[in-house]
């Protein structure tokens, strides 16, 4: 579903991945793991051609979209929730939801709107409520939400658990497998909450400066001493 | 009371023709941050555009003046709207990644230039065109003052509401609106949406810049005289309209655009017509000074 080999990017000068190989097979779970710092953000935001690639090369489907403009990627059944959830403020939740169908088919808006409204039914609540006023929580599952809006194929999250309370993020994680279990979207997860994303994924990454250190299933992962040691912590994240 | 309605009258007139203008600043500015300082030469050229048409059409095509004025209104708003977005393209869309006084420097310079070339191609003296539509109705009359309201100030104030809320409408409630705003308040994820933001630029200068060309064509027709350096002055203060009422605040471009408009009449009636630009420009610093974010204008603060 999404092939990546040999990926460089970084941002002006500054270089943050050295060449990265990630595949992510249709149905799957997979997360990318590691510190703050690590590339994880730049690497999602490769993919969609923001900052593009100076090397290497990303296939969608089995399509060459390396060097594509963010927008025709986008276009091409990929989609990103993006860190910091990146919610229009100024904008009801109903209307951000709208944004996330911009490139899908008009006809199918209502129909995706209710799958979306049953998966969150908190959102249900507050659509006419402006974005910028939503907790985190309720603005994760906004930008999950949008995101879905235009069917995708496969998924990018970013960082899903971050600065919410462990509740909402157990909550969040659920939802997130349900999406893949039942509607068949394919989930590529960037987490630095490692026991909870390796918990939830069939594979994971581990990544480290730029570059991918060690990779297995889920459950290997989190039995490995050196990741217990580094990503873990000893506590449950 | 008969004269100060008058006054009212007069700068709602000269207020909706800024609100137009300011839209335009208000607008581009929502979007890429830019003060796009050609825009009130766009409204001068508008004028030059609707002059030519209305006095080819009626004098060259002999069509009949409500003809003639559908006509200037298409040409006026339609080769405006093209410039618009000429402009962004070889001036500005290049220099989307420079620091960002670069396209500020650009957007003066794509004035002046547009100012000399109109100045050299229609000659620098001030040409005037014959009061196409005349006459009004009467208000009120005590005597030793009378209240009009020309129809020409009827076609201005009606025509403005219309455009806005067609604007209003397209900016709230259609995909292009949504698309539009999204761009404003998160150009990044716009396009992690599938927008095409330069798309999205392209048609912001497009409409800024149609919607100044009408109120180019309403103030060659108000007052019948128009020179080459008309979209300065009518420039800035649509410009400081836009401060007034919020900087990218759309209703704030608006409501700045008709207090200018108000002030400057009231201000010309009651104290004196010569410091009429000393006022307004004051509101000017004192907005900038003690409320930079205007009156509508909403504070950047972002949620984290």
């Amino acid at each position: 579903m999404l092939r990546i080999e040999g990926l460089q990017s970084g941002y002006g000068r500054i270089q943050a991945l050295h060449g990265i190989d990630i595949a992510v097979t249709e149905g799957e779970i997979v997360a990318l793991v590691g510190a703050n710092g690590a590339g994880k953000t730049t690497l999602l935001m490769t993919i969609c051609g923001n900052p593009r690639a100076s090397a290497g090369k990303v296939w969608l489907a089995g399509e060459d979209i390396t060097g594509l403009p963010t927008h025709h990627i986008m276009r091409r059944g990929l989609a990103h929730s993006p860190e910091g959830r990146r919610i229009f403020p100024r904008m009801s939740v109903l209307e951000n939801l709208q944004m996330g169908a911009a490139r899908g088919d008009p006809a199918h808006f209502a129909q995706d709107l209710e799958r979306v409204l049953d998966l969150f039914p908190r959102l249900k609540e507050r659509l006419a409520q402006r974005g910028g006023t939503l907790s985190g929580g309720e603005q994760q599952m906004l930008a999950i939400g949008r995101a879905l809006m235009s069917r995708p194929k496969i998924l990018l999250l970013d960082e899903p658990s971050l600065g919410l309370a462990p509740l909402v993020v157990r909550q969040i994680f659920e939802i997130v497998a349900e999406i893949n279990r039942e509607q068949g979207v394919t989930v590529f997860l960037v987490e630095q909450n490692a026991f909870h994303a390796l918990k939830l994924a069939h594979r994971g990454y581990v990544m480290v400066n730029g570059k991918v250190t060690m990779s297995g299933s889920g459950a290997e992962l989190l039995a490995n001493e050196e990741i217990r040691a580094h990503y873990l912590g000893g506590g449950h994240g | 009371m008969e004269y100060f309605l008058q006054q009212l009258i007069n700068g709602l007139t000269l207020g909706a023709i800024y609100g137009l203008v300011a839209l335009g600043y208000t607008m581009v500015y929502g979007v890429l941050g830019m003060i796009n300082f050609a825009h009130g030469t766009i409204y001068m050229v508008g004028a030059f555009i609707s002059l030519i048409t209305f006095l080819v059409a009626t004098t060259v095509l002999g069509t009949s003046v409500p003809l003639a004025l559908v006509l200037t209104l298409f040409a006026a708003m339609g080769l405006t709207a093209l410039w618009g977005w000429t402009a962004e393209r070889v001036a500005y869309r290049p220099l989307r990644s420079a620091p960002r006084l670069a396209p500020l420097i650009s957007a003066i310079g794509v004035s002046i230039m547009l100012q000399n070339f109109v100045a050299q191609a229609q000659g620098a003296r001030a040409k005037p065109l014959p009061p196409v539509i005349k006459g009004g109705v009467t208000l009120m009359d005590s005597g030793d003052f009378v209240v009009s309201l020309s129809w020409m100030q009827i076609i201005i104030m009606a025509m403005t509401l219309a455009l806005m809320a067609v604007f209003t409408w397209v900016i709230t409630r259609t995909a292009l609106g949504r698309a539009q705003r999204a761009c404003e308040q998160d150009m990044k994820m716009a396009s992690l949406l599938g927008i095409d933001v330069d798309r999205v630029i392209s048609t912001t200068f497009v409409i800024g810049a149609g919607l100044a060309g009408v109120a180019g064509m309403m103030v060659t027709l108000y007052y019948g005289v128009i020179d080459f350096y008309i979209g300065f002055l009518a420039g800035i203060k649509a410009f400081t309209a836009a401060v007034l009422g919020g900087i990218g605040s759309l209703p704030g471009a608006m409501l700045g655009g008709l207090l200018i408009g108000l002030i400057e009449a009231f201000w010309s009636a009651y104290f004196s017509i010569e410091y009429k630009d000393v006022a307004t420009f004051s509101i000017l610093v004192a907005v900038l000074v003690f409320r930079p974010t205007g009156l509508l204008g909403q504070p950047d603060v972002e949620k984290i």
